[in-house]
């Protein structure tokens, strides 16, 4: 066989789509939505350091439909990306690797990252409250 | 002659291929070193951006004075530098992973790990810049 016509891994064809692997493909779909995100968050960065006017517009354009939906949507991926890590932390020392452990584990990941995302909003929206 | 002395173009290209695949992912020790790195940055992780996180939430509707004022105070500023350090070095490792399994034309798999090695560390060039900017400037 050339190169070319060799089967490659991951072999994502002959797997039945499950909840513990679509936490798996959605760890990686996260943390690409969140490298993306630092761009932006450089260059807020580079605004706030050398252009007023630039840091003024980014600002106001978080504000909007479309910026919300961007923060919402990164501190969703922030924090399931967050807490899948350390579910990959512990597997990283060899433990809950059975399948029921995985599916809890999966279960109570996907749960911790909904309301810490929820909390995050609700503290911002109170501290917009109070100014 | 021998087949190694032979310089058509297809020997060249392949010859330019393994340099970058040897370059980038092959071998069991860069392996370890990457699995551990990348561990090792996430760990680091847990702590700075759930601070960076709770920072910049109680920002909220700030001005840019602010946020400098923020940034300008050395800690923050130290912690920053160290912080962004760290999640691009983490980005990079992570990326790389990805573009590993998915890419599987050989000279773009090194040209795209090399460019998002390379934007990484720009990345973090610019940002820690722009923090000593504004803490020489405060």
């Amino acid at each position: 066989m050339t190169p070319g016509q060799r089967p490659l891994s991951p072999h994502l064809q002959v797997y039945k789509p499950e909840f513990t692997s679509a936490s798996s493909i959605f760890h990686r779909i996260t943390g690409v939505a969140l490298a993306a995100g630092t761009i932006l968050l450089v260059v807020w960065f580079v605004a706030a350091g050398v252009d007023g006017a630039a840091f003024n517009s980014m600002q106001s354009f978080w504000g909007t439909i479309i910026g919300q939906l961007l923060l919402g949507g990164w501190s969703f991926a922030f924090f399931y990306h967050l807490c899948n890590g350390i579910r990959h932390l512990f597997w990283s020392t060899g433990r809950g690797f059975d399948l029921s452990s995985a599916r809890n584990s999966a279960l109570i990941m996907l749960f911790a990252s909904l309301f810490l995302t929820g909390a995050a909003w609700v503290w911002g929206f109170l501290l917009m409250e109070k100014i | 002659m021998g087949m190694g002395l032979s310089f058509d173009g297809k020997n060249l290209m392949h010859g330019f291929i393994n340099f970058f695949r040897f370059r980038s992912t092959t071998g069991a020790k860069h392996a370890t070193a990457h699995w551990w790195a990348q561990r090792v940055t996430a760990i680091l992780l847990i702590p700075l951006l759930l601070w960076f996180v709770a920072s910049i939430i109680s920002l909220v509707g700030a001005e840019q004075e602010d946020v400098r004022t923020w940034i300008g105070v050395p800690w923050v500023s130290i912690l920053l530098i160290f912080m962004f350090g760290v999640l691009f070095h983490h980005t990079q490792l992570g990326l790389q992973v990805v573009l590993e399994d998915y890419v599987h034309t050989a000279w773009l798999k090194s040209i795209s790990i090399i460019f998002v090695k390379t934007a990484a560390f720009v990345l973090f060039i610019a940002s820690s810049f722009a923090i000593l900017i504004i803490v020489f400037a405060e």
